[in-house]
Protein backbone atom coordinates (compact mmCIF):
# COMPACT_ATOMS: atom_id res chain seq x y z
CA UNK A 1 0.00 0.00 0.00
CA UNK A 2 1.06 3.24 -0.56
CA UNK A 3 -0.12 7.07 -0.59
CA UNK A 4 -2.32 7.78 -3.62
CA UNK A 5 -0.64 10.87 -4.90
CA UNK A 6 -3.81 12.56 -6.15
CA UNK A 7 -4.27 13.32 -2.77
CA UNK A 8 -2.24 16.66 -2.98
CA UNK A 9 -4.66 19.43 -2.26
CA UNK A 10 -8.15 17.72 -1.55
CA UNK A 11 -10.46 19.42 0.55
CA UNK A 12 -12.54 16.95 3.08
CA UNK A 13 -15.64 18.26 4.02
CA UNK A 14 -16.31 20.21 7.48
CA UNK A 15 -16.71 18.05 10.18
CA UNK A 16 -19.77 17.85 12.48
CA UNK A 17 -19.70 21.08 14.80
CA UNK A 18 -17.85 21.00 18.04
CA UNK A 19 -18.61 22.74 20.86
CA UNK A 20 -15.83 22.92 23.58
CA UNK A 21 -16.86 22.59 26.83
CA UNK A 22 -15.97 24.20 30.13
CA UNK A 23 -15.07 20.41 31.90
CA UNK A 24 -12.92 19.34 28.73
CA UNK A 25 -11.12 22.31 29.08
CA UNK A 26 -10.38 21.59 32.77
CA UNK A 27 -9.61 18.45 32.37
CA UNK A 28 -7.48 18.50 29.11
CA UNK A 29 -5.56 21.80 31.19
CA UNK A 30 -4.55 19.22 33.78
CA UNK A 31 -3.33 16.52 31.40
CA UNK A 32 -1.09 18.63 29.95
CA UNK A 33 0.35 20.12 33.05
CA UNK A 34 -1.37 23.17 32.86
CA UNK A 35 -2.33 24.90 35.92
CA UNK A 36 -2.49 28.56 35.06
CA UNK A 37 -5.88 29.68 36.47
CA UNK A 38 -7.38 31.31 33.02
CA UNK A 39 -7.56 27.17 31.87
CA UNK A 40 -9.52 26.46 35.15
CA UNK A 41 -11.63 29.51 36.76
CA UNK A 42 -14.05 31.26 35.30
CA UNK A 43 -13.37 34.05 37.26
CA UNK A 44 -9.99 34.53 36.07
CA UNK A 45 -11.18 34.02 32.53
CA UNK A 46 -13.03 36.54 32.81
CA UNK A 47 -10.92 38.95 34.44
CA UNK A 48 -8.75 38.27 31.99
CA UNK A 49 -10.57 39.30 29.38
CA UNK A 50 -12.32 35.53 28.26
CA UNK A 51 -16.20 34.97 28.45
CA UNK A 52 -15.14 31.59 30.13
CA UNK A 53 -12.21 29.15 30.54
CA UNK A 54 -9.61 29.29 28.09
CA UNK A 55 -8.43 26.10 26.37
CA UNK A 56 -4.35 25.46 26.88
CA UNK A 57 -2.55 26.23 23.29
CA UNK A 58 -2.28 21.93 22.30
CA UNK A 59 -6.41 22.01 22.84
CA UNK A 60 -7.26 22.23 18.81
CA UNK A 61 -5.81 18.68 18.40
CA UNK A 62 -8.78 17.20 20.00
CA UNK A 63 -10.64 18.78 16.75
CA UNK A 64 -7.64 18.74 14.37
CA UNK A 65 -7.66 14.39 15.20
CA UNK A 66 -11.36 14.15 13.67
CA UNK A 67 -9.86 15.73 10.47
CA UNK A 68 -7.21 13.24 10.77
CA UNK A 69 -9.68 10.60 11.23
CA UNK A 70 -11.09 11.51 7.51
CA UNK A 71 -8.01 11.74 5.79
CA UNK A 72 -6.33 8.14 7.51
CA UNK A 73 -9.92 6.40 6.89
CA UNK A 74 -10.11 7.65 3.28
CA UNK A 75 -10.80 4.96 0.58
CA UNK A 76 -8.56 6.36 -1.86
CA UNK A 77 -5.66 7.62 0.55
CA UNK A 78 -3.51 4.36 0.39
CA UNK A 79 -2.24 5.34 4.10
CA UNK A 80 -1.45 2.34 6.38
CA UNK A 81 -2.39 3.35 9.82
CA UNK A 82 -0.22 0.78 11.57
CA UNK A 83 2.95 2.36 9.82
CA UNK A 84 2.06 6.04 10.88
CA UNK A 85 3.99 8.34 13.30
CA UNK A 86 3.51 12.26 14.26
CA UNK A 87 6.84 13.70 12.42
CA UNK A 88 5.61 17.59 13.08
CA UNK A 89 2.83 19.63 14.41
CA UNK A 90 2.12 23.34 14.24
CA UNK A 91 -0.60 25.50 15.55
CA UNK A 92 -1.15 29.10 14.45
CA UNK A 93 -3.67 31.02 16.21
CA UNK A 94 -5.90 34.16 15.86
CA UNK A 95 -6.93 33.87 19.22
CA UNK A 96 -7.31 30.91 21.67
CA UNK A 97 -10.07 28.46 21.79
CA UNK A 98 -12.60 29.08 24.82
CA UNK A 99 -15.55 27.10 26.50
CA UNK A 100 -18.29 27.68 24.54
CA UNK A 101 -16.71 28.12 21.38
CA UNK A 102 -18.96 26.28 18.44
CA UNK A 103 -16.06 25.01 16.06
CA UNK A 104 -16.08 22.99 12.82
CA UNK A 105 -12.53 21.80 11.19
CA UNK A 106 -11.71 21.06 7.29
CA UNK A 107 -8.43 19.61 6.40
CA UNK A 108 -6.35 20.27 3.29
CA UNK A 109 -3.66 17.89 2.25
CA UNK A 110 -0.59 20.67 1.39
CA UNK A 111 2.11 18.59 0.55
CA UNK A 112 3.23 15.03 -0.08
CA UNK A 113 6.83 14.44 0.33
CA UNK A 114 8.51 11.19 -0.12
CA UNK A 115 12.37 10.72 1.69
CA UNK A 116 14.18 7.37 1.98
CA UNK A 117 11.48 5.27 1.79
CA UNK A 118 9.03 7.05 3.86
CA UNK A 119 6.37 9.43 2.85
CA UNK A 120 5.61 12.85 4.83
CA UNK A 121 1.96 13.72 4.61
CA UNK A 122 1.44 17.06 5.67
CA UNK A 123 -2.25 18.57 6.33
CA UNK A 124 -3.74 22.10 7.04
CA UNK A 125 -6.96 21.78 9.23
CA UNK A 126 -8.52 25.06 9.36
CA UNK A 127 -10.67 25.61 12.31
CA UNK A 128 -13.35 28.26 12.52
CA UNK A 129 -16.69 29.05 14.29
CA UNK A 130 -19.67 28.05 13.06
CA UNK A 131 -20.45 31.79 11.77
CA UNK A 132 -16.96 31.68 10.26
CA UNK A 133 -14.42 33.30 12.40
CA UNK A 134 -11.36 31.90 11.71
CA UNK A 135 -9.57 30.89 15.16
CA UNK A 136 -6.66 28.68 14.45
CA UNK A 137 -4.77 26.52 11.71
CA UNK A 138 -3.51 22.99 12.39
CA UNK A 139 -0.76 21.64 10.55
CA UNK A 140 0.33 18.20 10.84
CA UNK A 141 3.23 15.86 8.66
CA UNK A 142 2.28 12.39 9.35
CA UNK A 143 4.87 9.80 8.47
CA UNK A 144 3.85 6.66 6.69
CA UNK A 145 6.98 4.67 7.46
CA UNK A 146 8.31 2.71 4.48
CA UNK A 147 7.51 -1.17 4.11
CA UNK A 148 10.71 -2.47 5.02
CA UNK A 149 10.97 0.23 7.84
CA UNK B 1 3.40 50.25 27.38
CA UNK B 2 5.81 47.36 28.49
CA UNK B 3 6.90 45.04 25.71
CA UNK B 4 5.98 41.21 26.43
CA UNK B 5 9.82 40.41 27.44
CA UNK B 6 10.52 43.71 29.51
CA UNK B 7 13.33 42.73 31.41
CA UNK B 8 15.11 40.13 29.55
CA UNK B 9 17.34 40.00 26.55
CA UNK B 10 17.87 37.39 23.24
CA UNK B 11 19.35 34.22 25.12
CA UNK B 12 17.33 34.58 28.34
CA UNK B 13 15.74 31.67 29.89
CA UNK B 14 11.97 32.72 30.71
CA UNK B 15 10.80 30.48 32.18
CA UNK B 16 11.58 26.17 33.17
CA UNK B 17 9.16 23.44 33.94
CA UNK B 18 10.32 19.81 35.28
CA UNK B 19 7.25 17.46 35.62
CA UNK B 20 7.22 13.50 36.22
CA UNK B 21 5.12 11.60 33.75
CA UNK B 22 3.16 8.38 34.83
CA UNK B 23 1.50 5.90 33.36
CA UNK B 24 -1.52 7.45 35.05
CA UNK B 25 -0.77 10.64 33.22
CA UNK B 26 -1.05 8.96 30.22
CA UNK B 27 -4.19 7.52 31.29
CA UNK B 28 -5.54 10.57 32.06
CA UNK B 29 -4.17 12.30 29.12
CA UNK B 30 -5.55 9.45 26.80
CA UNK B 31 -9.11 10.37 28.46
CA UNK B 32 -9.12 14.21 28.17
CA UNK B 33 -7.54 13.49 24.34
CA UNK B 34 -9.68 11.01 22.88
CA UNK B 35 -6.01 9.39 21.74
CA UNK B 36 -6.39 5.43 22.80
CA UNK B 37 -4.26 4.15 20.66
CA UNK B 38 -2.38 1.36 22.52
CA UNK B 39 1.20 2.07 22.40
CA UNK B 40 0.37 4.43 24.75
CA UNK B 41 -0.83 1.92 27.52
CA UNK B 42 -0.02 -1.74 26.71
CA UNK B 43 4.29 -2.98 26.68
CA UNK B 44 2.89 -6.04 24.43
CA UNK B 45 1.36 -3.79 21.62
CA UNK B 46 4.01 -1.14 21.89
CA UNK B 47 6.71 -3.92 21.36
CA UNK B 48 4.94 -5.21 18.98
CA UNK B 49 5.40 -2.38 16.52
CA UNK B 50 9.30 -1.94 17.04
CA UNK B 51 9.08 0.15 20.11
CA UNK B 52 11.15 -0.58 23.99
CA UNK B 53 7.67 -0.06 25.39
CA UNK B 54 4.97 2.02 26.18
CA UNK B 55 5.89 5.40 25.41
CA UNK B 56 3.87 9.01 26.08
CA UNK B 57 1.70 10.49 23.33
CA UNK B 58 3.68 13.67 21.33
CA UNK B 59 0.95 15.49 22.20
CA UNK B 60 1.16 15.16 25.39
CA UNK B 61 4.52 16.25 25.63
CA UNK B 62 3.99 19.34 23.36
CA UNK B 63 1.47 19.98 25.62
CA UNK B 64 3.30 20.34 28.81
CA UNK B 65 5.99 21.91 27.52
CA UNK B 66 4.00 25.23 26.55
CA UNK B 67 2.54 24.91 29.64
CA UNK B 68 5.48 27.31 31.53
CA UNK B 69 4.93 29.53 28.74
CA UNK B 70 1.03 30.37 29.26
CA UNK B 71 2.05 30.83 33.23
CA UNK B 72 4.66 33.27 32.14
CA UNK B 73 2.22 34.94 30.02
CA UNK B 74 -0.44 34.95 32.20
CA UNK B 75 -2.98 37.59 30.78
CA UNK B 76 -0.50 40.07 29.31
CA UNK B 77 -0.99 38.07 25.61
CA UNK B 78 -1.44 34.75 23.94
CA UNK B 79 0.40 31.90 22.16
CA UNK B 80 0.28 33.17 18.13
CA UNK B 81 2.31 30.21 16.99
CA UNK B 82 3.59 26.85 18.27
CA UNK B 83 5.76 23.91 16.35
CA UNK B 84 7.35 21.04 17.76
CA UNK B 85 9.09 18.58 15.83
CA UNK B 86 8.86 15.20 17.86
CA UNK B 87 12.51 13.78 17.85
CA UNK B 88 12.49 10.92 20.13
CA UNK B 89 9.97 9.07 21.76
CA UNK B 90 10.01 9.58 25.83
CA UNK B 91 9.40 6.17 27.33
CA UNK B 92 7.14 5.80 30.47
CA UNK B 93 8.07 2.82 32.84
CA UNK B 94 5.65 1.02 34.29
CA UNK B 95 6.27 1.91 38.11
CA UNK B 96 7.86 5.47 39.07
CA UNK B 97 8.36 8.28 36.10
CA UNK B 98 10.17 9.97 34.03
CA UNK B 99 11.33 13.30 34.39
CA UNK B 100 10.64 16.22 31.20
CA UNK B 101 12.56 19.11 31.72
CA UNK B 102 10.98 22.27 29.93
CA UNK B 103 13.65 25.11 29.55
CA UNK B 104 12.11 28.36 27.79
CA UNK B 105 14.22 31.28 26.30
CA UNK B 106 13.99 34.22 24.21
CA UNK B 107 14.94 33.87 20.88
CA UNK B 108 13.52 36.36 18.77
CA UNK B 109 11.78 39.85 19.14
CA UNK B 110 9.74 41.48 16.66
CA UNK B 111 9.30 45.51 16.21
CA UNK B 112 8.24 46.60 19.59
CA UNK B 113 5.27 48.44 17.82
CA UNK B 114 3.82 44.61 17.02
CA UNK B 115 5.14 42.94 20.55
CA UNK B 116 5.85 39.56 19.31
CA UNK B 117 8.17 37.30 20.56
CA UNK B 118 9.51 33.99 19.72
CA UNK B 119 10.43 31.52 22.54
CA UNK B 120 12.81 28.75 22.25
CA UNK B 121 11.75 25.64 24.13
CA UNK B 122 14.45 23.26 24.90
CA UNK B 123 12.53 19.83 26.32
CA UNK B 124 14.94 16.92 27.50
CA UNK B 125 14.49 13.35 29.53
CA UNK B 126 16.01 12.92 32.40
CA UNK B 127 19.01 11.03 30.06
CA UNK B 128 19.19 14.47 28.38
CA UNK B 129 17.93 12.88 25.53
CA UNK B 130 15.91 15.56 22.89
CA UNK B 131 12.17 14.62 22.89
CA UNK B 132 10.97 17.80 20.67
CA UNK B 133 13.18 19.55 18.21
CA UNK B 134 12.52 22.99 15.86
CA UNK B 135 10.23 23.95 19.62
CA UNK B 136 9.13 27.02 19.13
CA UNK B 137 6.48 29.52 20.52
CA UNK B 138 5.32 32.93 19.39
CA UNK B 139 3.86 35.13 22.06
CA UNK B 140 1.16 38.16 20.94
CA UNK B 141 -0.02 40.88 23.37
CA UNK B 142 -3.28 41.17 23.28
Amino acid sequence: MSVNPELLDTVFEPTEPYVVGREKVREFASAVFATAPIHHDVDAAVAAGYSDVVAPPTFPIVIQEKTLQQLLSHPGAGIDFSRVVHGDQKFEYQRPLVAGDDVVATLRVTKIQSLGGHTMVTSESTITTIAGEPVVVATSTLVIRGEEG
Amino acid sequence: MATLWEGHDIGDVIATESVGITRNSLVRYAGASGDFNPIHYRDDVAKSVGLDGVLAHGMLTMGLAVAPVTAWLGDRGFVSSYQVRFTKPVYVPAEGSVKVSVSASLAKTDDPTDGLATLALAVTTEDGTTVLGKAFVVVSPR
